[in-house]
């Protein structure tokens, strides 16, 4: 039977057969639609790509206000387009491991607190200049300093010094970290020429691709460069299209306009995987959606309290209410499985009676005000209002209060005791702790002060031994699963669409949505 | 002739004192909304310093007084500025903006007025005849319908399933030739009219029906001409003041209010523009799309004013 299977497989990878007919195919042969994914994806990449044509992307969150230079960018359609025509030094590679962009390899020192970067030699930027460390040490030093409005300079500020040594960078950290050739994948730190000092907005990078023609928060056009170093890049041109509203954006796919989308709304993604000539992916990362309280402002400064909602809330009814199935629940710590060093916690399960237990013992009996606005993330009303009856069954009170979204990020996010609110995740544990979770990060929003986790955020640091490194990781987590302000309901997938025109989907990547938004380059256009 | 030069240059002068208290209006609008365009632009990834680096290059330490009367001063010599966001220049950022919404507003408007004033004719001819149920019944319906909706409605019949014309407006370019461009906003144009239509058509319709009702109309069909004849001869000319000023109200609407439209088929024009900089805080930017629509709006109006003026010897010599 399998080998049977796999000749479909290859079929309709060659466009012999359609998907559709491969998945019944498939299913009549009692194969779960996972697994005939997972096998018609394989089929697809072995096939192999093909070169050439135009593929065309709509993808949301673009702006006209949006700048090319990668230190400002804040969306998916500014990553994307980054993606096109610069890299960074590593980049995370699908299992989520690391592997060399413009630095060929790199090695850390014993104490973890200096890392080399090596560059890889003879690789050009797209105005023909060839790629020097000086370049890669500018590039990275405009994204520190006082001055900066970089996104990346939360993460360069343990960064004590960037130097160019020969063919080499040298990053040296005011502390051990053995994260660090991680927080280099991020993607604002493109290596530009000359740092991109003289002009940070000329797109000019040693990416697969050369921008054309961009018109912000619109259209941008890219065509295959002629000079790239690696194999990426199949389709000749790339366009990006700016859809930033959903139904428009389905339709766009649905009626051939472009060939992939991004942010499926989980409600409608069901009704979209049914519609001829689309195939809907659906990719589990480290984003979740949050309720967040203030440890310490009362009444949440009382861990009964804070225990007491964590037991109230019902996380499976938000994954399949909220989520609508594509997502996973949460167990009130920002860590999934997509994470290196992760050790799973017991699971917290909605508990009125424990809920109960603890408000009284908290000695609190007024309203908790909870507060939400829609861009918090997609359905946090909804979710609130979930909320709200799960734990009201547990006898506690929680009012809501339906915030404006203009606005939101400023006046209510990490400003007001208890609201709704989102995290994309971070690629390593130690990023994401000390984003969120270290006594002074900027976006403590949880305000989570803890000396014990504070040390043992720094001490993994400087731990090489993975099997150590994971125990306190796992020590950590379950201080913030006991302890913390973070009620952590659900991780949510990012939801992808494909037309039946392109090929070449990879399942289950690692990294941000759209195969960590390299699917344009990696995906191929059918002949 | 000297009283009418000096009617015009009254309505002129009005307009422009008109203008330039909304001028004050958007600046004060502008500055009360909530947030910062700072922590707007850094978005969630805003760090204290970066926030406090970029509110002080953006000048928004300044005092709101002498911010508004240098802005003024450029806006009148048509310098808005630079747009905090992206850093780049307003005026000829806006000037291919408002192009693509004339372009958007114009075809609508030929194929909606001429279409609404016909329907409307058409609706007293068979007054209280089916025709005229039928076309009061359908376009009142369409007006009523939020247009995002008809929006969605005509992209998933005619765009998605169909598929006569592209279901969004992303593929519009300004340098493509005209039957692409055309054929791109062809679904925001049909909406565009569905939703005008109702208003001029009912305002036609209720124009003539008045002027049908006077001693000379009755005498013109004592005389034996035809109906439609009486209508385009005499009752359309002595109907066309608040004609002009129902559909000048609907051109202007067609460029200031296009705004959900350009959002829901993703077309690149102003209310687009406008959208993407109110929420990001881009007040140099919101401000002058607020500026420009104000000036169509007042400007529009001035000249459906000046035409029933022009036309009605009654307010050409006021008394």
């Amino acid at each position: 039977m399998t080998t049977k299977l796999d000749y479909f497989a290859m079929r309709a990878a060659r466009g012999l057969m359609s998907r559709r007919e491969f998945m019944g195919r498939a299913a009549a042969m009692g194969v779960t639609a996972t697994a005939a994914a997972t096998l018609l994806g394989d089929a697809a990449l072995a096939a192999g790509p093909q070169k050439g044509g135009t593929l065309r992307m709509g993808l949301q969150g673009g702006s006209s206000s949006d700048s090319l230079d990668p230190a400002l960018a804040t969306n998916q359609v500014a990553l994307m387009a980054i993606r096109l025509w610069g890299e960074p030094l590593v980049e995370l590679a699908d299992d989520g491991g690391l592997e060399g962009k413009v630095a060929e390899s790199f090695e850390g020192s014993a104490d973890a607190a200096t890392w080399t970067f090596k560059i890889r030699s003879g690789i050009t930027f797209s105005n023909g200049k060839t790629v020097t460390a000086e370049d890669a040490a500018a590039s990275l030093m405009r994204h520190s300093g006082e001055d900066t409005k970089s996104g990346a300079l939360g993460i360069m500020r343990s960064v004590k010094n960037v130097r160019a040594e020969g063919d080499s960078v040298v990053v040296e950290l005011d502390g051990p970290n053995a994260d660090l050739p991680y927080l280099m994948a991020d993607y604002h730190l493109i290596i530009q020429p000359n740092g991109g000092n003289d002009d940070p907005t000329a797109a000019i990078g040693t990416g697969p691709y050369i921008i054309k023609d961009v018109e912000m928060g619109v259209r941008l056009v890219a065509e295959k460069n002629p000079n790239y170093w690696g194999d990426l890049g199949n389709a000749e041109t790339i366009e990006l299209l700016v859809i930033n509203d959903n139904t428009a954006r389905v339709a766009a796919l649905q009626s051939g306009q472009v060939d992939m989308i991004d942010r499926v709304p989980p409600k409608t993604a069901g009704l979209v995987a049914r519609a001829p000539g689309v195939n809907v992916h659906s990719t589990a990362g480290p984003g979740h959606y949050v309720f967040i309280m203030h440890c310490d402002t009362a009444p949440f400064d009382n861990n009964d309290l804070r225990l007491a909602l964590k037991y109230g809330i019902n996380r499976q009814e938000m994954v399949d209410k909220i989520l609508f199935g594509y997502g996973s629940v949460g167990n009130d710590t920002p860590i999934n499985a997509s994470y290196p060093f992760y050790t799973e916690i017991e699971q917290r399960e909605y508990d009125p009676d424990k809920a109960k237990f603890h408000m009284q013992k908290s000695g609190y009996d007024g309203p908790v005000l909870l507060r939400t606005s829609d861009n918090s993330f997609p359905g946090a009303p909804d979710a609130s209002a979930l909320f709200q009856q799960s734990a009201k069954a547990a006898g506690i009170n929680l009012e809501i209060k339906r915030e404006p979204n203009d606005g939101y990020w400023s006046e209510v996010w990490n400003k007001q005791p208890f609201c709704t609110s989102y995290w994309g995740g971070r690629p390593t544990q130690d990023q994401m702790f000390t984003t969120a979770y270290l006594s002074s990060a900027d976006w403590n929003d949880t305000r989570f002060k803890n000396e014990q986790f504070d040390q043992l955020l720094i001490a993994a640091r400087a731990e090489l031994d993975a099997a150590k490194r994971t125990q306190m990781y796992a020590d950590m987590g379950n201080i913030l699963h006991n302890e913390g302000g973070l009620i952590c309901p659900m991780f949510n997938d990012f939801v992808d669409a494909t037309s039946d025109r392109i090929d070449g989907y990879v399942e289950n990547t690692a990294g941000y949505a759209l195969m960590n938004s390299y699917a344009p380059m990696r995906m191929w256009v059918k002949a | 002739m000297g009283s009418v030069t000096r009617l015009l240059a009254q309505r002129i002068a009005l307009g422009l004192l008109l203008l330039f208290l909304v001028s004050i209006l958007i600046f004060v609008g502008t500055i009360i909304l909530p947030g910062d365009v700072a922590q707007s632009i850094l978005g969630q990834s805003a760090t204290p310093e970066a926030l406090a680096n970029l509110r002080a290059e953006l000048g928004l330490n300044e005092p709101a007084f002498s911010r508004y009367f240098s802005w003024l001063g450029g806006a009148i010599t048509g310098d808005f500025g630079t747009a905090l966001t992206s850093g780049l220049d307003i005026t000829t950022e806006i000037g291919r903006r408002l192009g693509n919404t004339l372009f958007l507003a114009f075809w609508a408007a030929i194929i909606a007025v001429p279409l609404a004033i016909f329907l409307g004719l058409l609706a007293v001819r068979y007054r209280e005849r089916w025709p005229d149920k039928l076309i009061s019944g359908v376009t009142l319906a369409s007006i009523s319908i939020p247009e995002f909706l008809i929006g969605y409605v005509v992209m998933f019949y005619i765009g998605v399933k169909l598929r006569w014309f592209p279901s969004t407006a992303v593929s519009y370019r300004p340098d493509a030739d005209l039957l692409t461009r055309l054929d791109s906003i062809a679904l925001p144009v049909i909406v565009l009219t569905l939703v005008v239509l109702a208003h001029m058509m009912r305002m036609t319709r209720a124009a003539i029906l008045n002027v049908m009702q006077s001693a000379y109309i009755e005498t013109a069909e004592l005389k034996g001409l035809t109906m439609f004849t009486i209508i385009r001869k005499h009752a359309f000319p002595n109907a066309v003041s608040p004609i002009v000023n129902v559909v000048m109200l609907n051109l202007a609407y067609l460029v200031v209010g296009v705004v959900v439209i350009e959002v829901v088929f993703v077309y690149p024009g102003m209310g687009q523009y406008l959208v993407d900089h109110v929420s990001k805080r881009d007040v140099p930017v919101v401000q002058a799309c607020g500026l420009i629509f104000a000036a169509v709006y007042i400007g529009l109006n001035m000249v459906a004013d000046i035409v029933s003026i022009l036309s009605n010897p009654r307010l050409r010599h006021p008394k």
